[in-house]
């Protein structure tokens, strides 16, 4: 087809330009039309729901006289919850500590990976990724019967070593929480920088190895600044998907007891049991936004400290 | 370290370089001469490395292990040591059989949502992608701009009004109401809109126009094609990611026969926990947990080549 294409394009290439400038207004509409099914449903499934849920927020269901209309009163309340700020501090807080320890793994793996002194690296590198393509639900599962103390490891080990350490009792659980979504997710992000890594290009290390750097230099003054905007990106998407974490927690309540997960032991969760069984999606809506909003808000604050300390540098 | 061997490293690798025209010679294969592309490797490193990656491995170990018992092994038996007999096949007859053979209503319920959502997200993706890279249009940077943002909105933000709203349209509770929002995958938009900026040469698109292709077969015929590595990275992340889908179903679907795997095993997993009195099947829900992640490992390793570069592309463009 090409071949046809270029025997053409001589022979007719003096009327092309005319051609070219007839057909412009016309493409511009293409271009349109072309991205026209996506932004349909994109309206459709992301704005409108946005502005429903914003609109919904206003409103209280109340048992005699239906839906009522309370202005900014779900925020206000909201702001108040104290339920609503135990899940907020307990997802901060586990994303403040379970990030940054899944990011230096990463990064470190990446690094070993890439330094091509390992014994089998490409092996190393499926290996780490396989489990982020295993669902919540089954590494849930999983993990909970392995760490649970009725049919797991754990029970098994306390028993051969007479001691009572359980994983999920209510200070441990979260603990193990991180322990699923690090083991999920360091893979990914694993591969991310490796990727950024392998982008660098091999002259660089040459050079700096000619002029007598030491390995340990070339990572700290080559690969690690290599590293910067994948780090921001790898933080942000990171922050948004702690923030949100919903199904460890949820499955895990079926599956242990006692592990001291309450309804409201995410703002994720407090917002599903508000909505569904609660049927308050009024004040649902209303945390949702909020949680929406501070997301949004944290990573952009991250975005632009990235970009700042790569200005300075 | 690596700090022990990296000295030698360093000097070899210059004159490697110098040496490396002339003829091998097969003293050169005993004496083996280490070099940046090829430095000695590192036990230790190697062993360090090793432990994550028994991190990682262990998990699935164990439920390799457990889906062959039945379920008093399962009780009885150690976690990482096998049962008192094979009863894999056993497990997996039972998982087919049990409820009337609801497992393989999910399975095909699951697979009905993952080709039809990955096929149209990603075609989507593709054609939104390459007319941001290769068209001009009014307001074009503005619905970039509120794509990209809307990456960063909380799924859950979008869950919760997303059901409200398809309950006032009476969809909830049906296949749509898990499909409809698997159709948009703004990252694999993001990705094509890069993949075709670099792969698709311009030149070739004025080369079509010239002869009379329409825009709709250029882009089929000519800039589809050249986008497939991209192709298909978008469909397995989309394949993944609706196949794993917890939340949506979860709000969306009350009628057990329209549930996809994750929630059904879930519901098999809360009947044998509920208050004693129910039958404990957890043999059925980690032997159905094994088949439903086999695909997703079959897929992610066969495709490798593809996927590692998709990502590697996206990772760099920003």
């Amino acid at each position: 087809m090409s071949r046809q294409l270029l025997t053409h394009q001589t022979s007719v290439s003096d009327v092309a330009a005319d051609h070219q400038t007839l057909r412009k207004p016309k493409r511009r509409n293409v271009g349109l039309a072309f991205i026209a099914p996506f932004s349909v449903l994109f309206l459709f499934v992301f704005i409108v729901p946005i502005g429903y849920s914003a609109y919904i927020s206003m409103f209280q269901n109340k048992l005699i006289g239906g839906k009522v209309f309370i202005w900014f009163d779900n925020y206000i309340k909201l702001f108040q919850d104290s339920q609503f700020y135990d899940g907020v501090i307990r997802v901060v807080l586990f994303t403040a500590i379970q990030v940054p320890i899944m990011l230096f793994s990463a990064i470190a793996l990446a690094l070993a990976i890439d330094s091509l002194r390992l014994h089998g690296s490409r092996f190393f590198r499926i290996i780490v990724f396989l489990p982020y393509a295993i669902p919540a639900i089954v590494s849930t599962l999983m993990w909970g019967f392995m760490l649970g103390i009725r049919y797991g490891l754990i029970g098994s080990l306390n028993k051969a070593a007479g001691t009572s350490f359980n994983p999920f009792a209510p200070e441990t659980t979260m603990i193990s929480i991180g322990v699923m979504v690090t083991w999920g997710f360091t893979g990914y992000n694993m591969l991310i920088f490796y990727a950024a890594l392998r982008a660098v290009p091999r002259e660089l290390y040459e050079a700096a190895a000619i002029d007598g750097a030491t390995e340990f230099q070339i990572v700290r003054h080559i690969k690690l600044p290599a590293l910067r905007s994948s780090l921001i990106v790898t933080i942000i998407f990171s922050i948004i998907g702690t923030f949100q974490l919903f199904n460890e927690p949820n499955i895990l309540t079926t599956l242990v007891s006692n592990s001291g997960i309450t309804s409201y032991y995410t703002p994720n969760m407090y917002a599903y049991s508000l909505a569904f069984t609660g049927s308050q999606q009024g004040y649902a809506a209303a945390l949702a936004l909020v949680m929406a909003i501070f997301t949004i808000a944290i990573a952009y604050a991250v975005q632009i400290k990235g970009m700042k300390n790569a200005f300075n540098k | 370290m690596p700090s022990t061997s990296s000295p030698t490293a360093p000097t070899t690798a210059p004159s490697t370089r110098a040496a490396a025209p002339a003829p091998k010679l097969p003293s050169v294969r005993k004496r083996k001469l280490y070099t940046l592309a090829n430095p000695r490797k590192s036990l230790t490193l190697t062993i360090v490395t090793g432990l994550f990656a028994l991190y990682c491995i262990v998990p699935m170990l164990w439920l390799v292990i457990n889906a062959t018992k039945s379920q008093q092994d399962f009780v009885s038996s150690f976690g990482l040591g096998f049962g008192g007999h094979i009863a894999l096949w056993d497990n997996v007859v039972q998982v087919f059989t049990f409820q009337d053979g609801i497992f393989s209503r999910w399975l095909l319920n699951t697979v009905l949502y993952v080709v039809i959502g990955a096929v149209v997200s990603t075609f989507l993706a593709a054609l939104g992608g390459y007319a941001l890279a290769k068209h001009d249009f009014v307001g074009r940077r503005a619905f970039l701009l509120i794509v990209l943002g809307s990456i960063s909105v909380p799924g859950i933000a979008l869950a919760i009004p997303q059901f409200l709203l398809f309950a006032q349209l009476g969809i909830t509770n049906t296949p749509w109401a898990v499909l409809i929002p698997s159709f948009i995958n703004p990252f694999g938009l993001y990705l094509m809109w890069v993949f075709s900026d670099q792969a698709v040469p311009t030149g070739l698109i004025e080369a079509a126009r010239i002869d009379g292709a329409g825009e709709l077969r250029i882009f089929l015929r000519i800039a589809f094609p050249l986008l497939a590595p991209a192709t298909v990275t978008v469909l397995l992340f989309s394949f993944v990611s609706i196949w794993n889908n917890y939340f949506l179903p979860l709000i969306m679907l009350k009628d057990p026969a329209w549930y996809p795997l994750t929630i059904g095993i879930n519901q098999w997993n809360k009947l044998g926990s509920t208050a004693g009195n129910g039958e404990l099947i957890q043999n059925l829900v980690i032997t159905g947990s094994l088949l439903m992640i086999i695909p997703l490992i079959v897929a992610f390793l066969s495709l490798q080549r593809y996927w590692q570069s998709g990502l590697s592309m996206g990772a760099i463009k920003d």
